[in-house]
């Protein structure tokens, strides 16, 4: 939806922006396309996991990291047209209210990789109101950048699972993540400190 | 009722050896302790006894989808889980599977209730029920069909083990003879 007071800014850019906050090697779930693109290109770590496919999945498979890890801070990044797929986990995350859990949504309205066709939420639906109906009450528009760290700061310390919605552009991922599952899954292992490389 | 809940060694005790209490017994020695479900009739007694068992935190759903990305994600994260649903909602999971589960390598374990065969009453349950197993064979899953409680135990437990130590998804088919199933009663 247009949000009038929210400022259009690049995913890339914002992407780049929550990377570079990260201190504590705190785990960050990319979603399908071009999310994981732009979290790849914002320079790899070991506590990054890129999804390439089950779409609408960034915020379950965080989610049960948060739970497997609640003295780790996950942060889930997802694109509007996947949250639509799997609004319902909105409603879970609500009732577990696991606080070490970051939900940041990036909506531009379209399925960019696919065509850029508008969402069927894009003028109707607005994702923070979506969430907070879901149980989420600790859900914001990011008005511009710096309001975008400060709720970033903000979630990183707060008691409770906290959702950021950010409008951006229509650009592509600028990276393209290197499509290796099993190397993905195993790396990012070993970045949570689960597993030993051989 | 189910014909489960008729039988004399169907208690609510952890240590019965009911079906349900046999799954709960095998999952904790299995240390697999998150329990995101969609619920069903027939799992009702195993969903009840394991939100009352604070070893595990049990929890539903919206969709079966959403339990298996938790149960991967716990899984990348050093804890175990395991994902209940119907046959229904495992005919939802085909996408997941071939672009989570199985190219990833996530030992995600499945427990299906059976609807559509043996007294089924609902012709689109009967229906989908076909669809599960040539899914599951198509992605060369393992997958076991449990109909009898003298074997159930076995069966889990080893199907548990090998999924973690192999990689590799795996579902476990609760037959109506084990479970009674659903029949047309409600």
């Amino acid at each position: 939806m247009d949000n009038r007071n929210t400022k259009v800014m690049n995913r890339f850019d914002v992407t780049s922006r929550l990377i570079a906050k990260l201190k504590h090697e705190e785990a960050v779930i990319g979603g399908i396309g071009n999310t994981n693109f732009d979290l790849w290109a914002a320079g790899h770590r070991p506590q990054n996991f890129y999804m390439l496919g089950s779409m609408g999945l960034a915020f379950p498979i965080a989610l049960g990291v948060a739970l497997a890890q609640p003295d780790r801070r996950v942060f889930a990044l997802e694109g509007d047209g996947s949250l639509l797929m799997q609004l319902g986990a909105l409603s879970t995350i609500a009732m577990l209210k696991p606080k070490n859990l970051i939900m940041i949504v990036m909506d531009n309205g379209i399925y960019q990789i696919t065509g850029a066709q508008p969402t069927p939420a894009a003028n109707v639906a607005d994702i923070v109101a979506i969430a907070t109906g879901s149980g989420l009450a600790k859900s914001s528009w990011a008005a511009d950048e710096e309001d975008f760290e400060r709720l970033v700061d903000e979630a990183m310390s707060a008691g409770e699972p906290s959702l950021i919605a950010v409008r951006i552009d229509d650009k592509p991922g600028v990276g393209a993540t290197r499509r290796d599952p099993v190397q993905i899954r195993e790396r990012f292992m070993h970045g949570l400190g689960v597993r030993e490389p051989l | 009722m189910a014909i489960a809940e008729q039988q004399p060694q169907a208690g609510q005790g952890s240590g019965d050896r009911s079906w349900h209490g046999i799954v709960l017994q095998t999952l904790k020695r299995n240390e697999i302790s998150l329990i995101p479900y969609v619920p069903d009739r027939v799992l009702t007694p195993l969903i009840k006894n394991l939100h009352a068992d604070p070893f595990f935190t049990t929890f539903a759903t919206a969709r079966e989808e959403e339990a298996v990305g938790i149960v991967s994600g716990a899984w990348m994260g050093g804890r175990r889980g395991a994902v209940l649903m119907q046959t229904s909602g495992f005919a939802t999971l085909a996408n997941t599977l071939a672009s989570l589960a199985v190219p990833y390598q996530i030992p995600l374990i499945m427990f299906v209730s059976e609807r559509g065969t043996l007294g089924e009453f609902n012709y689109g349950q009967s229906l989908v029920c076909r669809t599960m197993r040539p899914v599951l064979d198509s992605l060369a899953l393992e997958h076991h069909t449990i109909t009898r409680l003298d074997e159930l135990e076995f069966i889990a437990d080893r199907s548990i083990k090998q999924a973690v130590t192999t990689q590799a998804p795996v579902a476990l088919i609760l037959n109506p003879l084990l479970t009674g199933g659903k029949t047309f009663d409600k």
